[in-house]
């Protein structure tokens, strides 16, 4: 159990640091790191591939197309940072307040949740879940990427006047 | 179910809470298109959490994260697609601060 | 045959995509023909009760769809509307390339759409639902100037949230229930009634459905989306966009497993009447000929919500009537609003006046519109009105049922505004040269006005053959 105390505490820490931090790059890192420790986490309550998958694919391409849009995007200045520091702290100061309020108020709070376990015995293996039963999500699947790749042609092509 | 099950629920609902509210004033406080995208991604991290942990409890682990590889799928294309759509607004306007893109009015 | 609906769209545009000369233009007639092909094998399919269609394509692919009354509804609806955006794409948006790959993302909308009325799982349905909605982001920035950017990112700023809402509900319906199947969360949810996290993750859901349907309080984002859209993607977008992945969903999942308890019936009518009442008010006050058409669609909307929250099967029928008739007569206009911009360049209606001599067809199919909006005999809006009305009547919603009567005399004054300020009045300086549309936009004016004319004559045909069964689905 205290494994699991420390780790969703680093999260805890991390994702206050990404939305609070100034530059954009850092908050990015930021994410990164998140994407990381979930997938610790979720590596840790026995869901192997989604915890790959997360590690792949949020870790590493969500976080080069955000670096990717960044580049393209901003141009910052120094004057710009200091100005941006001044907003910041005057801003995002009463997020670690809320924060922490809520931390309290939630760990007073002890609902009885009446989870029921379920009956039938459900299929054990992911691969076969997936491959055998949802056929239909991955359909879906090919035709998001579909769009996807529509959304990149349409969106990200500079036009020839 | 038992008291260890219940009580690793709830801690884990408690720090997914949390993200939520940290996600939510990531968008609502931020003058920059793209801090909003970083808020929406902390936000489905958190909902992802949320389903691995659920199936986790009832043992549904196939289901789980079944669900979870398909919304990676689709977060990706709405990262792409959200990416390209700030690209446009900056290529117009030179800027994605939230309070030079007042052209349409609510 | 119902996995053809989806897999059929995705081999065309599969197909269209191959690096083959003049295939580009292939493109308009094979969507056209597709939606065309979808309208009569909806309209003639034998179905009445929601069960398991088994087909050969089942021994490859083990695709779960579902065929009922009210899904054969909404796929007639949904064909319609798209060959209708067909036509005005075909003719508003002048470079080849971007219409091919508008039509191609028309398509890709289309087959989520045609998915998600045909499911019987949660989670697929959330991710067709997601397919439908980017596909409409790309379809709203496809100029990629200002105003379509601003308001495609104001709507995927309201849709991710929506998004989160409904993923934390499936979470939370993990939890109780062994898979994501209809029948199997009905199974649970009727077992264990009082439970706190099965209010709890109905009540997410449902509002992340009151975003994405653009109700009261969260039905900013729809002006916004649909006047800066380009015309074809307005008439797409407001024709069935919103009203499927948002008001069917709704619907669909009250009478699948969310169940009607009492304070969710409350909550619905109410939501419902503030809609309506906020839609007509905030619609008097537009001088954007599509703004004004968006602030009515959430009028009308609102009253599909009020009728489903009534929890009768006459309300039922009554509120899936008006979905189809919504959609005819909302996208009836919004082409109205595209022929218009096409002649003018602007949608400001001060800048209007007296462009019924010189439009004439145009500014027919828009009063025939109207009427049907305002619910005037014998068109189409008249009889789902009416039944609305009836049917908040029977149930003993007296006060609603008058709330409905009245907002009607609201949409016909709004409605008279438009008509008032554009097409009737004095002809504008400047506007002598103005030539009605040429034939590829007549075209879907005159059949959609004709659906409505038939629907509305028609309408003891209509009720027979689609109303009747539609109440049958309303099993409580």
């Amino acid at each position: 159990m205290t494994i699991d105390y420390i780790l969703l505490t680093i999260l805890l820490l991390a994702v206050i640091w990404t939305v609070m931090t100034i530059r954009l790059i850092r908050a990015v890192v930021g994410l990164a790191i998140v994407s990381v420790i979930v997938s610790i986490i979720m590596f840790r309550l026995s869901s192997d591939l989604a915890a790959v998958f997360e590690l792949s694919v949020c870790a590493g391409l969500i976080s080069v197309i955000f670096i990717t849009t960044i580049s393209f995007t901003s141009r910052v200045s120094k004057e710009r940072l200091r100005i941006r520091r001044k907003e910041r702290l005057s801003k995002f100061w009463a997020l670690p307040i809320i924060i922490i309020a809520a931390i309290i108020i939630l760990s007073r709070y002890h609902p009885s949740l009446n989870i029921m376990l379920t009956h039938a015995v459900p299929e054990p293996d992911v691969r076969k879940v997936l491959w055998n039963m949802r056929h239909i999500d991955l359909m879906g699947q090919v035709i998001i990427l579909l769009v996807g790749v529509f959304g990149v042609v349409v969106l990200f092509k500079e036009g020839r006047k | 179910m038992s008291i260890g099950m219940e009580q690793l629920f709830w801690l884990y609902s408690i720090f997914v809470i949390l993200l939520f509210i940290c996600g939510t004033y990531c968008i609502l406080a931020t003058f920059n298109l793209i801090r909003a995208l970083i808020g929406i991604e902390i936000l489905i991290k958190a909902a992802t959490l949320l389903i691995i942990v659920a199936g986790y409890i009832t043992k549904n682990m196939a289901l789980a994260q079944a669900i979870v590889i398909t919304l990676i799928v689709i977060e990706v294309v709405f990262m792409v697609v959200a990416s390209g759509i700030i690209l446009g607004l900056f290529r117009h306007h030179n800027t994605i601060d939230t309070r030079k893109l007042k052209d349409l009015k609510g | 045959m119902l996995s053809a609906l989806i897999l059929v769209p995705f081999l065309v545009i599969i197909f269209l995509n191959l690096p083959l000369k003049g295939l580009r233009k292939l493109a308009f007639p094979t969507a056209a023909g597709l939606s065309l092909l979808q309208i009569i094998f909806a309209a003639f399919y034998p179905a009445l009760f929601w069960d398991i269609q088994r087909d050969f394509l089942s021994t490859f692919f083990n695709f779960r769809f579902s065929f009922d009354a009210f899904s054969q509804m909404m796929l007639i609806a949904i064909g319609l509307v798209l060959f209708v955006s067909l036509f005005v794409a075909r003719f508003t948006i002048l470079d080849e390339l971007k219409r091919f790959y508008f039509v191609n993302l028309l398509l890709l909308a289309f087959i989520g759409m045609n998915a998600t009325v045909m499911m019987q799982d949660l989670f697929s349905l959330y991710l067709f639902l997601e397919v439908t909605a980017i596909a409409s982001f790309i379809m709203i920035s496809i100029h990629k100037d200002k105003l379509g950017l601003e308001g495609a990112f104001k709507y995927l700023l309201l849709s991710a949230f929506a998004t989160v809402l409904m993923l934390s509900s499936i979470a939370l319906m993990l939890l109780f229930s062994p898979s994501l199947n209809f029948a199997v969360i009905k199974a649970v949810v009727m077992g264990s009634p009082g439970s706190f996290i099965i209010k709890l993750s109905i009540g997410l859901f449902l509002c992340g459905l009151l975003i994405k349907s653009g109700l009261f309080p969260f039905h900013w984002w729809l002006p916004d989306a649909y006047s800066a859209a380009p015309s074809a993607a307005s008439v797409f977008l407001a024709g069935i966009v919103t009203k499927t992945v948002g008001v069917y969903v709704l619907m669909r999942l009250f009478i699948s497993f969310f169940g009607y308890v009492g304070y969710l019936q409350q909550v619905l009518m109410f939501i419902g009447a503030l809609s309506i009442i906020t839609g007509a008010l905030l619609a008097m006050a537009q001088s954007d000929f599509k703004r004004m058409l968006a602030y009515s669609s959430i009028s009308q909307v609102g009253y599909i919500i009020l009728a489903t929250g009534c929890a009768t099967p006459l309300a039922f029928a009554a509120a899936a009537f008006h979905l189809f008739n919504h959609a005819n007569f909302k996208s009836l206009l919004f082409v109205n609003a595209a022929c218009v911009e096409k002649r003018l360049g602007t949608t400001n209606m001060q800048e209007m006046g007296g462009l019924g001599a010189k439009m004439p067809v145009t500014s027919i199919t828009s009063i025939i519109a109207m009427l049907s909006t305002a619910g005037i005999p014998p068109f189409s809006g008249f009889w789902s009105k009416f039944l609305i009305v009836l049917a908040l009547y029977a149930a003993g919603n007296y006060f609603y049922a008058g709330l409905a009567l009245l907002a009607s005399i609201l949409t016909l004054a709004y409605l008279l505004t438009l008509q008032r300020k554009v097409f009737f009045g004095q002809l504008k300086a400047g506007l002598e040269g103005i030539r009605e549309v040429g034939p590829g936009l007549i075209t879907p004016q005159v059949v959609l006005a004709l659906v409505i004319i038939f629907v509305g004559i028609f309408f003891p045909v209509v009720l027979h053959n689609f109303i009747l069964p539609l109440q049958n689905i309303f099993i409580k």
